[in-house]
């Protein structure tokens, strides 16, 4: 089973980084069916990335996500977000299924809880903390192909 | 003669008595910029202007740092191209490091790197950004001109999509090179840190017959949509100017490694073979009180005379041939635009791109063919130095890094002109002949007001910063009246909607 897991967020910006943060600390750790990835952003061509791909795991930071994280299956939906560099994870589902006209294989969000997002700052302690946890749930999720099903 | 046609709408005579409209900020386009109209009361345009309103001070926060960092902070300043600041940045640390010349392997993995980078650049412009406003029309509802609407159409639907490959192709070629599609790390002071592995020319070339296909579908697509309005294409937001745009010895187009030349707007070259090394002697810029953005200027002309304009339209314009041959080919047909003479019309800007698009594509193909990218020294030494320029064509245009290093090789002094800033004069006029052609006297509406953008986004001006926070960019559109009253107000949330403020 080919998976894909994309962390995503902007290391210069705090909390901001803890999706590429988590991928980072898998590097060497995943089988080679796993794809690690890592993205400021969103955008349309992802949709190529998950279309390679049997299962999807996207890793973000979630300013108000309850400690330590979230995790969920995705649905796509259609939202008006207007910038094309900068897609809602459902959004992006969304753009998958009406362009590629097939549904998108199954995808999973990780939303790990941040608290400091500023400009130059590094993880936080508490962010440092949600992440260990994160990280240890990610590497079970990835050893368990029941996940699959959600 | 390069004189602004419109210069006269720069300053206004008495701009406290006019009413103010601004564009704030210009959409789609990359990072942060505002246009102000001033209109008086029978909706004369007495000033267009064009602002670069954030601050950035890069020069001033690389200063101290040592040397060997910079290609790595460099990228920093930009999520759209940070390919074209690393490389150049490079190039300027080489020179630091006494290298004038890397070993020919590590040139050939910077050049796909560059390929690579500009291909996805120029893409994610013409497909995401611009090609929106000309297939949908100009008039169209704004909400509707969008990558994702593109999407959505049956009709558009395969170019778009064939567009988000484009570019994704070239991303892959980034992150072949340097190990990220963004932010990745290959340069190293005189040369680079890897070859390409075998896995990786074993995943790109087998894609090389579709991204050619794509390339020469989306250069057929400008070709088509500028020549089925022609005259109005070629009279739209058109200024004349000079070009300035690096060449090979014998003339040829060029994107990594080059002389400067400057071509005349009627076609004659200026001035060739200038040392980018003594860019300090040519070009000089300009300070204007009311942008953080510089007005450079060909020293020999000065400012009134010497500004000029960079990026595909001016490369395309200037060299005497593209040394691959369907790229060659579609450069010829482009210049019979207007027999043989520069062309001018800033929507032309488009055609340009996409002809470098399949350029950077057969590049690509040549490059992975070649047994240097696999092995062969890639890393050469030299004589430490205090001073280091490097030099590149950015998908936008010519990009200058200069450095000055101390004994202890920390920076003391940093220089960049930015692609965009020599553009600076050429956009403001730009607007300035759309304001006065398509805007003067008449009720400003959306459509009219999104001409003006069209006008700047034929540039693709990168005004980045690239770390504003997602989902909280400020998007404000206001109404001014002359007494400085807000007439009206609407306000773009995180989740997209508009509502008025």
């Amino acid at each position: 089973m080919r998976t894909l897991v994309l962390g995503y967020g902007n290391p210069g910006r705090g909390d901001d980084g803890l999706g590429p943060a988590l991928v980072a600390g898998l590097e060497g750790r995943t089988a080679a069916a796993v794809t690690l990835q890592t993205a400021m952003q969103l955008q349309p061509e992802h949709v190529l990335d998950l279309e390679a791909h049997d299962r999807c795991l996207l890793i973000d930071a979630g300013l108000e996500t309850p400690a330590p994280f979230r995790f969920e299956p995705l649905r796509p939906r259609r939202d008006a977000s207007a910038f094309s560099h900068a897609l809602s994870p459902w959004a992006l589902l969304h753009v998958y299924r009406t362009t590629l006209r097939r549904p998108p294989p199954p995808v999973f969000l990780l939303t790990i809880a941040g608290s400091r997002f500023g400009l130059g700052e590094t993880l936080s302690v508490p962010a440092r903390r949600h992440l260990d946890r994160a990280m240890a749930f990610v590497i079970t999720w990835l050893a368990d192909a029941r996940a699959v099903a959600g | 003669m390069t004189e602004q046609h419109f210069r006269h709408l720069e300053n206004a005579d008495n701009p406290q008595n006019l009413r103010r409209v601004a564009i704030d900020p210009v959409t789609r386009v990359e990072g942060h910029g505002k246009v102000t109209l001033l209109l008086d009361g029978d909706n004369r345009v007495r000033q267009a202007r064009l602002h670069i309103v954030e601050f950035r001070g890069f020069e001033k926060f690389i200063q101290g740092r040592p040397y060997w960092e910079v290609p790595v902070l460099v990228q920093r300043l930009c999520g759209i191209c940070p390919v074209s600041h690393l490389l150049a940045g490079a190039k300027a640390v080489d020179r630091l490091v006494g290298v004038d010349r890397i070993p020919p392997s590590a040139e050939k993995l910077r050049r796909l790197l560059h390929y690579g980078q500009v291909l996805q650049s120029h893409a994610l412009h013409f497909f995401h950004l611009a090609s929106p406003d000309l297939l949908f029309g100009f008039d169209s509802e704004a909400e509707k001109r969008n990558i994702l609407e593109l999407l959505r159409r049956d009709r558009f639907r395969d170019i778009a999509l064939e567009g988000i490959r484009l570019r994704k192709f070239g991303q892959e070629v980034i992150r072949a090179v340097i190990g990220k599609r963004i932010h990745g790390v290959g340069p190293l002071p005189g040369g680079m840190n890897k070859h390409l592995s075998a896995a990786d020319r074993a995943l790109l070339e087998p894609q090389l017959d579709d991204v050619l296909g794509w390339a020469r579908n989306g250069l057929e697509l400008i070709r088509s949509l500028y020549l089925a309005n022609a005259d109005y294409h070629r009279r739209f937001a058109v200024i004349r100017s000079h070009f300035m745009a690096l060449v090979t010895g014998d003339g040829a187009h060029e994107l990594y490694d080059g002389k400067i030349r400057i071509q005349g707007d009627d076609g004659k070259i200026l001035f060739d073979q200038l040392e980018d090394q003594r860019y300090t002697e040519f070009i000089h810029e300009q300070v204007k009180s009311w942008s953080y953005m510089k007005f450079p200027y060909l020293a020999a002309l000065g400012p009134e005379e010497g500004w000029y304009r960079v990026g595909p339209l001016a490369r395309v314009n200037a060299c005497d041939f593209i040394d691959t041959p369907e790229a060659e080919a579609a450069r010829r047909e482009f210049l019979q635009l207007d027999q043989g003479l520069p062309v001018q019309a800033s929507l032309a800007y488009h055609w340009a791109r996409m002809i470098e698009i399949l350029h950077c594509a057969e590049r690509i193909r040549e490059l992975l063919a070649d047994p240097d990218l696999y092995a062969g020294e890639l890393e050469a030494r030299g004589e430490r130095r205090h001073e280091g320029i490097g030099v590149i064509e950015a998908p936008r245009g010519v990009l200058i890094h200069h450095y000055r290093v101390d004994d202890d090789g920390l920076v003391t002094k940093a220089n960049l002109i930015v692609s965009t800033t020599h553009n600076n004069t050429a956009m403001n006029e730009a607007i300035r002949q759309v304001a006065a052609e398509y805007l003067d006297g008449r009720e400003l509406t959306e459509p009219l007001l999104n001409r003006i953008e069209i006008a700047i986004r034929a540039y693709d001006p990168c005004l980045s910063c690239a770390t504003h926070a997602i989902g909280r960019m400020p998007l404000v559109v206001e109404l001014v009246d002359a007494e400085g009253k807000s007439c009206q107000r609407l306000a773009r949330h995180s989740d997209g909607s508009v509502e008025a403020a």
